[in-house]
């Protein structure tokens, strides 16, 4: 243990300790900006490069950034001497000198991190106006993710999701000095680059410089028209992290509050993609059965493990990094897919009603969505089966436009048919999830049996990379599970090397699962948050009296009367889709 | 994201992948990698650091990163007779500034640019340590000492036909 | 191997070697045949003495006869008449700024005279390409005698109490630097030398690795001994491509001669060096930026700790040193730590490397004793203010440091001292200035300097510069007020106070070091809008004088916005509002019928 004062307090600190967390435990919290502690995800990022952090320690020549000096025996610090405050006003005064004044009128008011330490620093007024070049870059507009590197405040949190979480590398800091910002590679459109739109960097971005495509007014002018249908879909992990936009404790699940709003705002009918999820499973459960039969009987030309595919981040991150490896994810479209395409025919003509006049529109805790639902691959006829997909955040904040008393709101249920879900389902929204629920099912279906527990805790957790091994009658299935992507590729690129011995491998590109997911609330680095949802997750999954998706009564009938059985030529037509190769190929002239 | 045209001859992607090799296929070897490439087209166009990417196997945006961070690499094809100007301090106070302004003026470009025929470009160079000679112009490997204003014209004259 | 009764050493340093360099050798060459003489008299390639003013310089050895400002078509003359006849050609010689007398001064230059050469010892008298020169000289004896007979701490002992500093700006106590990377066990450690010499107008660095690379490979080898790293790696810059090349080639005659590689002089001491190349960024002069540049990556600094000496290349403890540092070592350990400390003041010893530079006579390369005085550089070994100049300021330590005026002339040189009066040592760059030079326009050239430097990383550098600079540009173009001078200064602290690396945490220097001696400059742009230097533009207003005006036109033929209206014969008159400035007519005008105020 090590001693030292700060602001005349005696503390005892562990060795390694910094002085930003040894003041936190003596309950003096310092400003930071630029650092950001993902706990349990194993990053911290310290670049110590805005400054605003400094703090005075006795005997050395200049300020300190508190984030990332660790204390010394005897050390003697002081946060907040005139020579500090001093220091940080002037600091936050540059930063904001090189900083669009519109905080009225931008999307991460109130929920801005410089603002709010402008706003602890009790900054009045902006110097240098009369002077300041400001810097300026063309705004990015991708499917899923703006990228107005005007309000870039080179934290370069960003930068540390994409690279070291993700291992996407589609951002680096680029030129140097005042011209220096996060960018992809020759500043070119996101929608160009390797970017998966897995929204990480979205998800930390201390200010407006990354923020998702917003469709909240586009869904208004559809909810107002009176010659539309519009129905919407809400992925499970919307559910357990939607109240805390709403001051509800982190873990909250808030299903029927959030039906009863939906209704509210004016979906005609409320559903759940849940009820896709269950379809999901029938589909890759059925897929993966197939190769593991094939595979067991000593059929060589089976390409195991077989792969999860219900992610869009990670879909996207392998089409355009493992393209090599493009014939084992399964084939089975995502939930938010497979309810469209449902929807756009069993249920429109159900309702009887042109696809073109039945909107879609899906909630989603994922940025990655939003650029999935506008592929070619998933329209009939230029029409495509999922119209838009909003973020939780952004359906948080039309609940608040449109004067919801969230909080007093009562539970409603989610309409028939495509609203019935199992326990299996819900738990997709976390890491471990999927593969779970397919289980659930594929040991049913491949030993005749009924399974006697469905919870297997050997799946759950938030290690980075887990696997098991899940005794199918005598026959050992092993399982992987990756989330983040940065996990996921340290898995394939085992396989790559033949070194895999899994059966399947289920995962996810965010960390947590969709809990965790680009769209969803911020959690400002606290990540025991994500924990708690992804809790609230299985408490849903235990309160259901289904719990495994092939006896949702729901998808038994769908079958029955529409799809025939499990990837059949119309399930084929309808449920499932292939890959495309994105990765640069030099052409020669 | 599409297939990009490498507008290069299949022998100079060969080229490039070679050099690569010769450092064996190393990321830490990004900037000797990078020199030698330049030495060899004369400037690194985005294709060129797609090529060195892939070849390194790291983020095409990490090279671009890495590129634009030194002033010493450039994406853009240099003149036929690429003119540096000294601005280091020596040469400063010694009145380069009023060299380089001679030359934007005679060649009608800004610092950076190329003139529309190619056959020059202007940059600014900083001590190459010929401060006894100071201000110094270089064009290309040809060194020009205590350079003035005046002296600005002829020296263009020698490298137009 | 006949002996030689003279040397002809013709300097082939990049200033000497950019002017006909090659042709002055050959012709040299030609006429040594055609008289015989190639093998009494002898033709070295040497790397640069210093006196890059009257460059290219010729030395004949052992006469100590420097011929200057020489021309191929001197050749013929020299050999005829100096190495033949033994008479030195007298058109050529080398002479004094102050002794117009064309008196012979060679061997007795003030410029030679008060210089102590250590780090410099072999440059300009071996042929930095021939390795046997440099052992000729005592080359590797260090090495070998530390191999032989020496343990790596007494080594570092002998480092340590010789008093040797850093030369790269900073003058951490180099033993002490050896003994923390000793300290940190590890199967890998690294040498590093620094050569990425990117402070403008200083070319120390380059000239040693020019002129004698081999010291420097030698004093790597000797530091691997010493801190146990069997790997050295020299980060310089690609600008200085012949520095390059003798280093290559001297890294080869060293492996040859088994001085690197395994088993070095039979030990069981194995040290390889590799070379890597800069790419243009000031800032990799800091050892950690050096450090991610050489990994492949952006050259941005990282907070220490942790130190190199922890974690350096590839996370390996690593020791940094700059070249100059290196240059001092095998010296130091033939001759003692004694001998070294003599040299030099209390707490700087032995010698320092300066570029003299600017406003000077004698621009070029000098080493003098810590504990000189400016006055003695400057007036002495530099012959004084070109052109009967006023002496106003000098700049140490480049962008990073600040400028001494008239009063600091008699304190000695040494790191403490310098910082005291507000400069630093840096790594050996002064810049002389006189009084055509505007110390606002200065400190603003700096500001550009650092601005296009900063990496970006820390927010003081990247905005805070920026603004410093908006604010210069502000005060130069004569739009300044009282209160920027305030925020000048505050500013100035604050970004020293809180940037994360040395070239932030300096950058302010030139500003506040002009604000406290030139405030008086800094007022006259700001209530007189006059810039008694006459150097901002924006400031300056031409004129003609009626009287002296002939109406001969050529200012007006010069003007490049037809700014100069006048009939043939009649007086000229300049329209303020059109004119930029730009001093053509000023140049023009036969009849000082131009002026600027």
């Amino acid at each position: 243990m090590i001693n030292l004062t700060i602001d005349n307090k005696k503390i005892k600190a562990e060795e390694g300790t910094t002085i930003y967390k040894a003041a936190k435990m003596a309950g003096i919290d310092i400003p930071v900006l630029c650092y950001m502690d993902l706990h349990d995800l194993n990053i911290e990022h310290k670049p110590a490069g805005c400054r605003i952090c400094v703090v005075e320690v006795e005997g050395r020549k200049n300020l300190a950034p508190s984030c990332s000096t660790e204390v010394t025996e005897g050390m003697v610090v002081h946060t907040h001497t005139l020579r500090v405050l001093n220091a940080r006003r002037i600091v936050m005064e540059l930063i904001l000198s090189d900083h669009p004044k519109e905080c009225l009128v931008c999307p991460k008011s109130g929920n801005c991190d410089l603002q709010k330490i402008a706003i602890k620093l009790g900054i009045r007024d902006i110097p240098y106006q009369e002077i300041s070049e400001i810097s300026t870059y063309r705004t990015d507009f991708s499917p899923s993710i703006i990228r107005n590197m005007d309000k870039c405040i080179m934290c370069r949190r960003c930068e540390t999701m994409c690279n070291e979480l993700q291992t996407v590398g589609a951002l680096s800091a680029i030129n140097r000095g005042f011209m220096s910002v996060v960018a992809p590679a020759f500043e070119m459109d996101l929608e160009d680059s390797v970017c998966t739109y897995c929204g990480q960097c979205v998800a930390v971005c201390p200010t407006a410089a990354l923020t998702e495509v917003d469709h909240t007014n586009r869904l208004i002018r559809d909810l107002s028209n009176p010659s539309k249908t519009v129905i919407v879909q809400t992925a499970p992990a919307v559910r357990a992290a939607l109240g805390e936009e709403f001051g509800l404790e982190p873990g909250t699940l808030v299903t029927g509050k959030m039906v009863s709003a939906l209704r509210n705002l004016g979906f005609k009918y409320v559903f759940d993609t849940d009820f896709a999820a269950d379809l999901t499973i029938m589909e890759e459960g059925t897929e993966m059965l197939e190769r593991l039969s094939k595979h067991l009987q000593g059929d060589t030309s089976v390409k195991l493990p077989i792969l999860t595919s219900c992610c869009p981040g990670w879909v996207n991150f392998f089409e355009s990094q493992f393209t090599d490896l493009l014939d084992i994810p399964s084939t089975a479209k995502s939930p938010q897919q497979m309810f469209g395409a449902i929807a756009k025919s069993y249920f429109a003509s159900k309702i009887n009603i042109s696809r073109k006049d039945l909107i879609v529109v899906s909630i989603m805790p994922c940025l990655a969505k939003k650029y999935e639902c506008q592929r070619d691959e998933f329209k009939v006829d230029g029409n495509p089966d999922v119209d838009y997909s909003i973020s939780t955040r952004e359906l948080a904040n039309l609940i608040k436009r449109a004067n919801i008393d969230f909080i007093s709101l009562s539970d409603d249920d989610f309409d028939a048919p495509l609203g019935e879900s199992s326990g299996a389902a819900v738990i997709f929204g976390t890491t471990g999830g999927v593969i779970e629920a397919a289980i659930r099912t594929a040991y049913e279906l491949y030993t005749g049996k009924s399974l006697e527990k469905f919870d297997f805790r050997e799946l759950r957790g938030m290690e980075g990379i887990r696997q098991a091994t899940i005794d199918f009658d005598g026959t050992p299935i092993h399982i992987g599970i990756a989330h983040g992507l940065g996990k996921a590729r340290e898995l394939l690129e085992g396989i790559r090397k033949g070194e895999s011995r899994f059966h399947a491998i289920e995962i996810m590109a965010c960390p947590g699962g969709c809990i965790g997911g680009g769209g969803q609330p911020l959690h400002h680095g606290k990540t025991e948050i994500l924990k708690k949802r992804m809790e609230a997750i299985y408490r849903e999954d235990q309160s259901k009296t289904i719990r495994k998706s092939h006896e949702n009564p729901y998808i038994i009938r769908l079958y029955e009367e529409f799809l025939g059985k499990p990837m059949s030529e119309k399930a084929h037509r309808l449920l499932h889709t292939h890959y495309v190769d994105k990765s640069k190929k030099i052409i020669y002239i | 994201m599409s297939n990009i045209k490498v507008e290069l001859k299949k022998y100079q992607v060969e080229q490039i992948k070679e050099i690569c090799k010769s450092f064996g296929n190393n990321p830490d070897e990004l900037i000797n990698v990078l020199h030698k490439v330049q030495g060899t087209f004369g400037y690194l166009p985005a294709e060129v650091q797609e090529v060195i990417a892939q070849e390194l196997k790291v983020p095409v945006a990490k090279v671009y990163g890495v590129v634009t961070f030194y002033s010493y690499f450039t994406m853009l094809p240099k003149g036929a007779y690429p003119i540096s100007v000294c601005t280091g301090t020596a040469c400063y106070v010694r009145g380069a500034e009023t060299v380089l302004q001679e030359f934007k003026k005679e060649l009608g470009i800004e610092v950076g640019q190329t003139t529309d025929d190619g056959r020059f470009s202007i940059s600014c160079l900083r001590c190459v340590g010929a401060c006894g000679l100071a201000p110094v112009v270089m064009v290309g490997d040809k060194t020009y000492g205590r350079v003035s204003p005046d002296m600005v014209r002829d020296i263009i004259k020698e490298y137009s036909d | 191997m006949t002996v030689k009764k003279k040397h002809i050493l013709v300097c082939n340093g990049t200033s000497c070697q950019n002017v006909a360099h090659d042709e002055i050798f050959n012709n040299l060459k030609k006429e040594l045949q055609n008289h015989g003489l190639e093998e009494s008299a002898g033709l070295v390639r040497t790397a640069c003495f210093g006196l890059c003013e009257k460059g290219p310089v010729i030395e004949i050895f052992p006469d100590k006869v420097f011929y200057v400002q020489v021309k191929p078509e001197d050749a013929k003359e020299i050999v005829e008449e100096h190495i033949i006849r033994g008479k030195p050609v007298k058109r050529l010689l080398y002479n004094e700024p102050e002794t117009i007398s064309g008196k012979e001064s060679g061997e007795k230059a003030r410029f030679k005279r008060k210089q102590i050469r250590i780090a410099l010892r072999n440059c300009g008298v071996i042929d930095p390409e021939n390795i046997e020169e440099y052992i000729s000289r005592y080359g590797y004896e260090a090495l070998g005698r530390v191999l032989d007979e020496m343990t790596p701490s007494d080594t570092i002992r002998i480092i340590k109490d010789s008093g040797l500093r850093g030369r790269g700006g900073a003058g951490f106590p180099t033993g002490l630097k050896w003994e923390l990377a000793r300290n940190n066990q590890n199967d890998q450690k690294y040498v590093v030398c620094n050569a990425d010499e990117g402070d403008p107008g200083a070319f120390m660095d380059r000239s040693i690795l020019e002129g004698d690379p081999h010291s420097v490979i030698e004093a790597m080898a000797i530091c691997g001994y010493c801190i146990g790293a069997g790997k050295g790696l020299v980060y310089i810059r690609a600008e200085y491509p012949l520095a390059i090349e003798r280093l290559k080639i001297a890294i080869n005659q060293a492996k040859e001669f088994g001085f690197l590689g395994r088993n070095i002089l039979d030990s069981d001491f194995h040290f390889d060096i590799e070379i890597r190349y800069g790419a243009g960024a000031f800032v990799c002069g800091e050892e950690t930026a050096l450090i991610h540049s050489m990994e492949g990556g952006r050259g941005e600094p990282t907070l220490k700790p942790p130190f190199p000496a922890q974690s350096g290349y590839l996370g390996k403890p690593t020791n940094v040193n700059n070249v100059e540092t290196f240059a001092n070592v095998p010296v130091i350990i033939l001759k003692g730590a004694k001998w070294f400390s003599s040299i030099g003041t209390e707490k700087s010893k032995g010698t320092k490397v300066f570029a003299l530079a600017g406003k000077i006579n004698n621009v070029g390369l000098i080493e003098v004793p810590m504990g000189i005085t400016l006055r003695e550089v400057i007036f002495e070994i530099g012959g004084g203010i070109r052109n009967g100049k006023k002496f106003k300021a000098v700049q140490t330590g480049g962008p990073s440091g600040g400028c001494l005026t008239g009063k600091h002339l008699d304190l000695p040189i040494d790191y403490e001292t310098l910082v005291a009066a507000g400069s630093m040592m840096g790594s050996g760059g002064m810049i002389v200035m006189d009084e055509d030079d505007c110390m606002v326009d200065f400190a603003k050239f700096f500001l550009d300097f650092t601005v296009e430097e900063s990496c970006g990383k820390c927010t003081p550098c990247r905005i805070g510069n920026k603004r410093l600079n908006e604010l210069l540009d502000k005060i130069c173009k004569g739009n300044g007020a009282m209160e920027d001078i305030e925020r000048l200064y505050n500013l100035s602290i604050v970004i020293k106070d809180t940037a994360l690396c040395g070239l932030g945490q300096s950058s302010p220097n030139p500003v506040l070091a002009t604000l406290n001696h030139f405030r008086n400059e800094y007022e006259a742009h700001i209530i007189d809008k006059k810039c008694p230097a006459g150097v901002c533009k924006a400031l300056m207003t031409y004129e003609i004088v009626e009287e002296n005006c002939v109406g001969c036109t050529a200012c007006a033929r010069a003007c490049p916005v037809g700014a100069i209206t006048g009939e043939r014969k009649e007086v000229h008159r300049i329209d303020p509002r059109l004119c930029i400035k730009c001093g053509a007519c000023l140049e023009k005008c036969k009849f000082n019928a131009v002026i600027v105020n």
